[in-house]
C-alpha cells in the first residue's frame, strides 16, 4: 500500500462508504477480524491483508467506518491481465467514452456541462478539446429538448449519449423518454432504431437532499423498450459503457454519486460486457443475495460479518435491472433456495419489487422460504445525517434479514 | 354536452390584409379571459438593433408581387400542376378517411387536415427526398406531400400490416424512413426535440463527419397551441444557438381542439417570438399556396445555407373538427364560413385558370385521377391483411437480445414463442 492509493480518500469529493468487496476464484473466503484496526483507518484489501494507517487526520464519523480500497479483482483467465491498469470508476467510464469516440465517428456527448467544464463528475473531461464542441455539446438546461433532440439525432443516424448531469434530472425528459425513447422504434414499424444511451449518476448521496437523492430505475422500468444497466465497479463501468454504446437499443445507464471514486485495477486490452448479464460476486451456498449498484457493498461488508457468523451468501450483482437476467438468478436460486433482495429504490414499485415478482413467478417451486426484500423506506431522502442513514438500507439490517431468512 | 351560454366566443383576427381587401367583422365583441389586443399586423418592424432578424409581413409582399405583372407569374404551368395535385390528394384522402371512419374501418383518434392544404404543399414540395419532416398528429397529409404513397397511409389507418408503420402506429404515427417522414406524435410539441435532432444530425454530418454536401433541412410542423408548451420555446433556443438547419412551421388555425388561441395566449402573435430567440418570425396567409411557396423557398434556402432557423407562421383553418370525435359546435359558423371562402384549392384553381396556366379541362383530370389513386388505395388497404400475431413482439426493441436471458439460459428472443407473439414478456 502506498500513498497514491489514497489519494481518492484525501479528495475533497472522497466518498466515503462501508464496503469490502471480495472476489476470490475460492468459494470459502475468511475475512479476519476487523476489531485490530481500532478506529484508526484500515484498508481492507481483496487478499484479505489489513493495512493500518496511523494519522489519517481528523477524521470523524458517525459510526465506526472503514475506510477500505474497494479493489475488485476479477477472476484472472488471461495472463495479460496481470499487467492492468488500476484507475477510478468515473476514469473507466471515461476511457470506455473515449474509445467508443475513437472507434466511431457518430458517437456523440449531450448534456449539461459535458463540455469545456468536463462533466460535473468529470466523467467527460478532455473529451471536448479532444473532439470538438460538436461532439462533446454543451447543452443549455433543458433537460427536455435535448433528450428529444439526442432521439432525433439517433434516429437519423448518429449515436448520442445524453448525460442528465444528475438521473433526477431526467425526471424533466420523462415525456422524451417514455414516449419516444421506448415507443419509437414499435410505432415506425422498425423503421427507426434510436440507439442513445441515457446516463448520469443517480442514488442516495452524503447528504444532497431530497430531489438529488432519487432512484429513477423504478420510475424508467415499466417503459416497454428501453434497457436499464447499473454499474457498480469501474470494471463493470466501462464495459457496459462501451456496451451500452454500441447497443442498438436506447440504453439507460444507472451511475452512482458515491461510486465515482472507486479503484480498482481493469484490463489493457479492450472488453465489452453483456448488457443483459448479472455478475457473480461471491459465490455461496446458504442464501442468494440480489443487489446492485452501492447496495452490492453493502452486501459484501455485511457478507463479511456473516461469514464470520458462520454463513455462506451468494452474492449476485443483478446489473441488468431490466431485463433480469433470469438464468444468473435462477441457478442460484436452484442452489441456494432462499433470496434476499438488497435494493436502494423504494419499497413500493421498487427493482426489487419486479424482481420477486419475476422470481416467484419462475421459480417458486425451488424456493424454501418467501423472497425478502430490503429497500429503501418510502420517504423523500431526508438532509439530516442520521435520517438519511435511516432510509438507506445498512448491512447490520442485512445480516439480520439472512438470518431470519436461513432460520 | 354542455350548453354555451354565453353565445359568441372571440372575434377571430381582423387583419389589414385579406385577399379580398375588406377587414372582416363578426359578431359583438364579448369579453374574455385572454388577450384582449386586437391582433394588428403591421408591415416592416424594426427590432432592437442587437437582434440580427427584421420581421416582415410577406402576405403583403407577396399580393403586390401578384398584381403587379401577368408575365411574372410566381409559378410554372408543371409547378401548378404539381401543387394542385398535391393538395387535391390531401384534400380527397382525407375526406374518404372521414368516410371509412364513419362506416367502422378506422378507429381511435383521427385528426384531419382539411383547409390546412396550402401549408403542407408549400412546404413540402420544395424539399429533396434527404430532406426530414416532423409532424403531430394531423400528419396524413404531411406524409401524403413528402411522397409517402397515399396506399400505405390508408392501411395504416385501417391498421393493416402493410401500412407504413405496419399496423403500429396508426393515425397518429405516419414514418417512413425511405421518404424522411419522421413521425407522427401523439402529444403536442414532443416532436419539435426530434425535429431539432434530426437538424442537428444533418449539421453533425456536414461539420464532423465531413460530408461536404449533405445539406438536408428538416422541418418542424405543429400548431398554435403547440406554441404555449416549453419543448418550443427550449428547442426555439437550441436551433439559434447552434445554427440548426430547421424551419418551425407553426399552423396557426386558431384552435386548439376547443380553446381559441386568443383565450390561451398572452400574445397570439407567434412570429414575433422567433426574433426572441434571435431568428427571423414570419406571418404568412396559410390559405395561399403560392405565399406560403414563396415564404418557404426563402426559409428552406437560408436553412440549406447554413444560416439558421426560421420560425414561420401561417394563419390558417381547419375545415373540420379537430379530430372526427368532436362535434365542432364552439366555433363560430361566419368564421368557419369565411376561411371555406378562402380555400386553398378553389384559390390556386382560380389562378392558375386566369393566368392561364392550365385548363378547367386540365385540373378535373387531375380530380379524377386523384379520385382513383384514393379509390385504389381503400381497396388496397381493404384487402391487406392484418398484423399477425407474430408481430407483436417484433419491433419493440431494434436488438431483440433486449428481452434478457430467459431462465434456461438462452436469449428470450430466441424462444419460439417469441417469434409467434405468444410469450408473455
Amino acid at each position: 500500500m502506498n500513498a497514491k492509493s489514497l489519494r481518492p480518500f484525501l479528495r475533497p469529493m472522497a466518498t466515503l462508504f462501508q464496503a469490502a468487496t471480495a472476489f476470490s476464484a475460492s468459494n470459502k473466503f475468511h475475512f479476519p477480524s476487523l476489531s485490530a484496526c481500532n478506529g484508526q483507518m484500515c484498508v481492507l484489501r481483496s487478499d484479505a491483508r489489513i493495512n493500518q494507517f496511523l494519522n489519517m487526520g481528523p477524521h470523524k464519523s458517525l459510526t465506526q467506518r472503514l475506510l477500505t480500497n474497494a479493489v475488485a479483482t476479477k477472476e484472472d483467465t488471461s495472463a495479460s491481465s496481470k499487467t492492468g491498469h488500476e484507475l477510478l470508476l468515473f476514469e473507466a467510464l471515461r476511457e470506455g467514452l473515449e474509445e467508443e469516440m475513437e472507434r466511431d465517428p457518430r458517437v456523440c456527448v449531450i448534456g449539461e456541462d459535458v463540455g469545456h467544464y468536463g462533466g460535473s463528475y468529470k466523467v467527460t473531461k478532455g473529451l471536448a478539446p479532444k473532439f470538438g464542441d460538436l461532439r462533446v455539446l454543451d447543452t443549455p438546461i433543458a433537460e427536455n429538448a435535448f433528450t428529444g433532440m439526442g432521439i432525433g439525432a439517433a434516429m437519423t443516424g448518429l449515436r448520442p449519449i445524453v448525460e442528465g448531469m444528475n438521473m433526477g434530472f431526467l425526471l424533466l425528459a420523462f415525456n422524451q423518454i417514455s414516449n419516444n425513447c421506448g415507443m419509437l422504434h414499435y410505432t415506425s414499424g422498425g423503421q427507426f432504431k434510436i440507439p442513445i444511451v441515457v446516463r448520469g449518476p443517480g442514488g442516495v448521496g452524503r447528504q444532497l437532499g431530497a430531489e438529488h437523492s432519487q432512484r429513477l430505475e423504478s420510475y424508467f422500468q415499466s417503459i416497454p423498450g428501453i434497457q436499464m444497466v447499473a454499474c457498480s465497479t469501474p470494471y463493470n463501468a466501462k464495459g457496459l459503457m462501451k456496451a451500452a454504446i454500441r447497443s442498438e437499443n436506447p440504453v439507460i445507464l444507472f451511475e452512482h454519486v458515491l461510486l465515482y471514486n472507486l479503484k480498482e485495477k481493469i484490463p489493457d486490452e479492450e472488453y465489452v460486457l453483456s448488457l443483459e448479464e448479472a455478475e457473480m460476486v461471491r459465490p455461496g451456498e446458504h442464501v442468494t443475495i440480489l443487489t446492485y449498484s452501492r447496495m452490492r457493498y453493502h452486501v459484501m461488508q455485511a457478507a463479511k460479518t456473516l461469514v464470520n457468523k458462520g454463513y455462506d451468501p451468494e452474492v449476485i450483482d443483478i446489473r441488468s435491472l431490466k431485463p433480469f437476467d433470469l438464468y444468473t438468478i435462477g441457478n442460484s436460486v436452484k442452489k441456494t433456495h432462499r433470496v434476499l433482495i438488497v435494493e436502494e429504490c423504494m419499497r413500493t414499485g421498487g427493482i426489487g419489487a419486479s424482481l420477486t415478482a419475476a422470481i416467484t413467478e419462475n421459480f417458486n417451486d425451488y424456493l424454501d422460504a418467501p423472497i425478502m426484500c430490503l429497500s429503501s423506506q418510502d420517504v423523500p431522502t431526508p438532509y439530516a445525517g442520521t435520517l438519511e442513514e435511516w432510509t438507506v438500507v445498512q448491512p447490520a439490517q442485512i445480516v439480520t434479514a439472512v438470518e431470519k431468512l436461513c432460520q | 354536452m354542455m350548453s354555451l351560454s354565453a353565445a359568441k366566443f372571440v372575434e377571430p383576427l381582423s387583419l389589414h390584409h385579406r385577399s379580398n381587401g375588406s377587414p372582416m367583422s363578426f359578431n359583438a365583441f364579448t369579453p374574455f379571459l385572454g388577450s384582449t389586443r386586437k391582433l394588428r399586423l403591421i408591415a416592416p418592424i424594426k427590432l432592437n438593433p442587437r437582434s440580427s432578424s427584421t420581421v416582415v409581413s410577406v402576405s403583403d409582399l407577396v399580393k403586390d408581387q401578384k398584381r403587379k405583372s401577368t408575365t411574372n407569374l410566381l409559378i410554372t404551368k408543371e409547378e401548378g400542376l404539381v401543387l394542385y395535385e398535391d393538395m387535391v390528394l390531401g384534400r380527397s384522402f382525407e375526406d374518404m378517411c372521414a368516410q371509412m371512419y364513419y362506416r367502422g374501418k378506422m378507429f381511435g383518434f383521427v385528426h384531419l387536415y382539411n383547409g390546412q392544404e396550402a401549408v403542407s404543399t408549400g412546404f413540402i414540395k420544395l424539399l429533396k427526398k434527404e430532406d426530414s419532416v416532423v409532424s403531430t398528429y394531423r400528419d396524413h397529409v404531411h406524409a401524403l406531400s413528402k411522397g409517402v404513397p397515399a396506399r400505405a397511409v390508408m392501411s395504416e389507418l385501417f391498421g393493416k400490416a402493410t401500412g407504413c408503420s405496419r399496423g403500429q402506429g396508426g393515425s397518429m404515427h405516419m414514418f417512413s424512413k425511405e421518404h424522411n417522414v419522421i413521425g407522427g406524435f401523439a402529444f403536442i410539441a414532443e416532436g419539435i426535440p426530434v425535429a431539432t435532432g434530426a437538424a442537428f444530425s444533418s449539421k453533425y454530418r456536414r461539420e464532423v463527419l465531413k460530408e461536404a454536401d449533405c445539406d438536408h433541412v428538416t422541418l418542424a410542423f405543429f400548431g398554435d397551441g403547440t406554441c404555449n408548451n416549453g419543448q418550443f420555446y427550449e428547442c426555439l433556443n437550441m436551433a439559434a444557438l447552434w445554427k440548426l438547419p430547421i424551419v418551425f412551421v407553426v399552423e396557426n388555425n386558431l384552435w386548439a381542439i376547443g380553446m381559441s388561441h386568443l383565450r390561451s395566449t398572452s400574445d397570439p402573435q407567434i412570429w414575433k417570438k422567433g426574433p426572441a430567440f434571435g431568428m427571423p418570425g414570419i406571418h404568412v396567409d396559410g390559405m395561399d399556396v403560392l405565399k406560403v411557396r414563396q415564404v418557404a423557398k426563402e426559409a428552406v434556402d437560408r436553412a440549406r445555407r447554413g444560416e439558421g432557423p426560421t420560425l414561420v407562421e401561417c394563419e390558417t383553418y381547419r375545415f373540420r373538427g379537430h379530430s372526427l370525435a368532436d362535434p365542432d359546435e364552439l366555433r363560430d359558423p361566419a368564421e368557419k364560413a369565411h376561411y371555406a371562402g378562402r380555400d386553398p384549392i378553389s384559390a390556386l384553381k382560380k389562378y392558375m385558370i386566369e393566368n392561364k396556366l392550365a385548363s378547367e379541362q386540365e385540373l378535373k383530370t387531375i380530380e379524377k385521377k386523384i379520385e382513383e389513386v384514393v379509390e385504389e388505395a381503400v381497396e388496397f388497404a381493404d384487402a391487406s391483411p392484418y398484423p399477425p400475431r407474430s408481430q407483436l413482439l417484433e419491433n419493440v426493441f431494434a436488438d431483440p437480445k433486449g428481452f434478457g436471458i430467459g431462465p434456461d439460459g438462452k436469449y428470450r428472443c430466441e424462444d419460439p414463442k417469441f417469434t409467434e407473439g405468444t410469450a408473455h414478456v
